[in-house]
């Protein structure tokens, strides 16, 4: 298996891009991540994406995208895991890369959401849960997190309160992020104010609709320092699963399949999950942050509260988490979500990131989740020169 | 755009169902938040037509105060355009049942005009080019609507009834004389309501900048190109209103301040009006305006498209300003209902026949 490195990354404002269509989006990613590296020649393009079926009535994403941004004739096709299909596309590439396979993989990620309205979008993302035990009653993406949100205050003993500190410091550091679909700061107060969407969870607890594409190209570390300076290396990434409906687990509040893909990728990559810096965790919702950041291994159940108040998940903390602004207000185009946070830990440690900028940091980790935790991927990073 | 002959408005009427349903009512019904509504829209109440009105009978009370600001012999009016979305027979003119009613017939065009939310400004664009071009002398153009919105969806807090009818006539008879006006259109999905549907779907956010933003700010800025005019050289501005905030908003990106914008703006006390909207905006600011005042009115249709026109009023504004009740009399005169016969008066309730 050869080492694997990220050498260049770029991504497009999360937005409602009416005037863009997917292939229009990757091809504007592509050219960000085109400003600092002159890209070498593809061998394969994986691509990202949940909701272009349902959405975009658009099958067969993989080559429109390579097609129309100029790589004809090479391997390409899409992965879909939900709101993990970024990540996953990325453990595609990584596995295709290491393997020998290929040498230069194209990892895109791309959703355009804005094409249908409010319901057809809720029902995309639905698809996501178990159709037979979950959607066909009823369950929604924000009933199902409602739940466990509604759990986690009983359990743990706390109102409202923390989730809102959690999502206006995700407003505080999306505010700097010149891709965030978000970028403006919001009181604790406000937050609570909030219209409700699915008691508990208000307004503000909830990652916006947006459409957006992302791009890490990545190279097998010996030949990364040809083309670049800046040197990032996978160091590991691994990608589990737990039962797709929630009501099956024996603790709803433990995302196995967090747990699993943090352990394993930890593992591959001979750290201790509380040995990275800076971290990009999946938050569709407050809860769905404090979930994953339990899960991972960086705090134990119901610490999340704590570890705010203490600011050890602050820019300059611990454990810098989300300083894109995360899925709260960065933004979640879904399929693309994943490789936004490759992008910017890249970025990160390559001290790049034209946002929020991390105190120096070595070790990165991202941590992409599909369904209510049906599926995680986690990668690390670790910077190399 | 300007016609070869000098036209304006020589007379102008609106008129507003006396009910009303505050915001707070149907929010209780749905049980959402009231406080949302009332800020996301700036919308505080909005008028209901009675269970004997509709898009006829409003039209027919709004040309009735016009006719008598124009002082004029109706049967001189040689077109009657009726703009609506809500028209009381699929396949039928409501033009000609206006016209009817107002003596104006048999020697007249009449026809229905449909561009949802701006079929009162075209119908009003067509009158200037008739009266412009000599073919008749005085023209009527209304936009009246019985809004429909879906019980629980958004719309319901906004959708309102009532209407403005607006004579165009010769510049010299006339209360506020054109300087000009822009048309400007594209295909754009924002809105609509299809063939036996009964109630509208909408595109949520995309209704905002690349619909109404778009078309209005485009229009409002090709006028005052074409005019030499900038937001400073008027008195007023009117916008359509489907909400408070979007015209607010507009005004500013075009560089108006809010004291131009607010004497049009009467979304937050009857709702929407559809066709009616920007004619009614207009009509409240006719009805307070000083002679030699500019007055920009840019209406803005879904579909889509926006009108707008750039009035000057004359000397002869006061006098026509007492001959009719005014907007804010219609305003003020007002009856709530709760959502119960809301529910009855709009024909919500399935009945056994």
């Amino acid at each position: 298996m050869r080492k694997v490195a990220i050498i260049a990354s770029g991504m497009c404002k999360v937005d409602r891009h009416w005037g863009l269509s997917l292939k229009e989006l990757f091809s504007r990613a592509l050219e960000d991540a085109t400003k600092e590296c002159e890209l070498p020649k593809i061998d394969a393009v994986i691509i990202g994406n949940m909701c272009g079926v349902d959405l975009s009535w658009q099958n067969n994403i993989a080559p429109l995208v390579a097609d129309y941004s100029g790589f004809p004739s090479i391997p390409a096709f899409r992965v879909e895991n939900a709101c993990a299909s970024g990540a996953s596309a990325l453990l595609a590439g990584y596995l295709a890369v290491a393997s020998g396979i290929h040498d230069y993989v194209l990892v895109g990620g791309v959703e355009k959401l804005t094409e249908g309205v409010s319901s057809d979008i809720t029902l995309a993302l639905a698809k996501a849960a178990d159709a037979e035990t979950e959607i066909y009653y009823g369950a929604s993406f924000v009933s199902l997190n409602a739940l466990l949100m509604r759990m986690y205050m009983e359990r743990f003993n706390v109102d409202r309160h923390p989730f809102a500190q959690f999502s206006s410091l995700m407003h505080r550091n999306a505010s700097k992020n010149p891709y965030a679909q978000l970028p403006f700061e919001i009181s604790v107060e406000n937050i609570l104010r909030s219209e409700p969407i699915a008691d508990p969870i208000t307004l503000y607890d909830c990652a916006p609709i947006g459409d957006g594409a992302a791009v890490v190209v990545l190279a097998p570390l010996d030949e990364a320092f040809k083309h670049s300076d800046s040197i990032v290396e996978l160091a590991g990434i691994w990608c589990a699963t737990d039962t797709i409906d929630v009501a099956s687990r024996e603790d709803p509040l433990f995302m196995r399949s967090t747990f699993e893909a943090s352990r394993n990728a930890c593992k591959m990559a001979g750290i201790s999950v509380k040995d990275a810096q800076v971290l990009e965790v999946h938050d569709t919702f407050t809860i769905t942050g404090f979930l994953s950041l339990e899960s991972l291994g960086l705090l134990p159940p119901g610490g999340s509260p704590t570890a705010l108040e203490e600011g050890v998940l602050s820019p300059g903390g611990t454990w810098q988490i989300n300083l894109s602004g995360g899925l709260k207000a960065r933004g979640h185009p879904v399929g693309a979500t994943g490789v936004y946070q490759a992008a910017e830990i890249h970025q990160q440690l390559i001290e790049r990131f034209p946002g929020v900028k991390a105190s120096p940091a070595e070790i990165g980790l991202t941590q992409n989740v599909g369904g209510v935790g049906s599926i995680s991927v986690v990668a690390i990073y670790r910077r190399v020169k | 755009m300007k016609p070869s002959r000098e036209v304006g408005i020589v007379g102008w009427g609106s008129y507003i169902p006396r009910y009303r349903i505050k915001v707070e009512e149907i929010a209780r019904m749905w049980g959402v938040s009231a406080e949302h509504y009332r800020e996301s829209f700036l919308v505080q109440e909005k008028a209901v037509a009675g269970q004997d009105e509709d898009t006829a009978t409003i039209s027919v009370e709004a040309a009735l105060n016009a006719i008598k600001r124009a002082g004029i012999i109706p049967s001189k009016i040689g077109a009657v355009f009726v703009g609506t979305e809500s028209k009381p027979y699929a396949v039928k003119p409501t033009s000609t049942i206006v016209a009817e009613a107002l003596s104006i017939t048999p020697l007249t065009l009449a026809a229905d005009f449909e561009f949802a939310c701006k079929a009162g400004t075209e119908a009003l664009q067509c009158c200037i080019g008739l009266v412009g071009s000599g073919m008749v002398s005085y023209a009527m153009a209304i936009g009246a609507d019985t809004a429909q919105g879906a019980p629980s969806d958004p719309l319901e807090y906004t959708t309102g009834s009532g209407g403005t009818a607006v004579i165009v006539g010769p510049s010299e008879e006339s209360a506020a004389v054109l300087e000009g006006s822009v048309s400007y259109v594209s295909d754009t999905p924002d809105f609509w309501r299809r063939n036996e549907c009964r109630y509208p779907c909408h595109a949520e956010g995309f209704t905002g900048e690349p619909a109404y933003f778009k078309h209005t700010v485009s229009a409002a800025k090709m006028l005052m190109e074409e005019l030499g005019l900038s937001p400073r050289d008027f008195a007023y501005v009117v916008f359509h209103q489907p909400n408070g905030k979007f015209p607010l908003r507009a005004a500013k990106l075009l560089g108006f301040r809010k004291e131009q914008v607010l004497p049009g703006l009467l979304v937050p006390y009857i709702g929407n009006l559809y066709s009616g909207s920007s004619l009614t905006g207009l009509s409240a600011v006719l009805d307070q305006a000083n002679p030699g005042e500019r007055i920009l009115l840019v209406s803005f249709g879904s579909g889509a498209g926006s009108d707008a026109f750039s009035f000057v009023t004359t000397d002869l504004i006061r006098e026509k300003q007492g001959a009719a009740p005014k907007v804010r009399d219609y305003i003020n005169a007002k009856q709530y209902l709760d959502y119960a016969l809301y529910a009855k008066f709009r024909g919500k309730l399935l009945l056994r026949r």
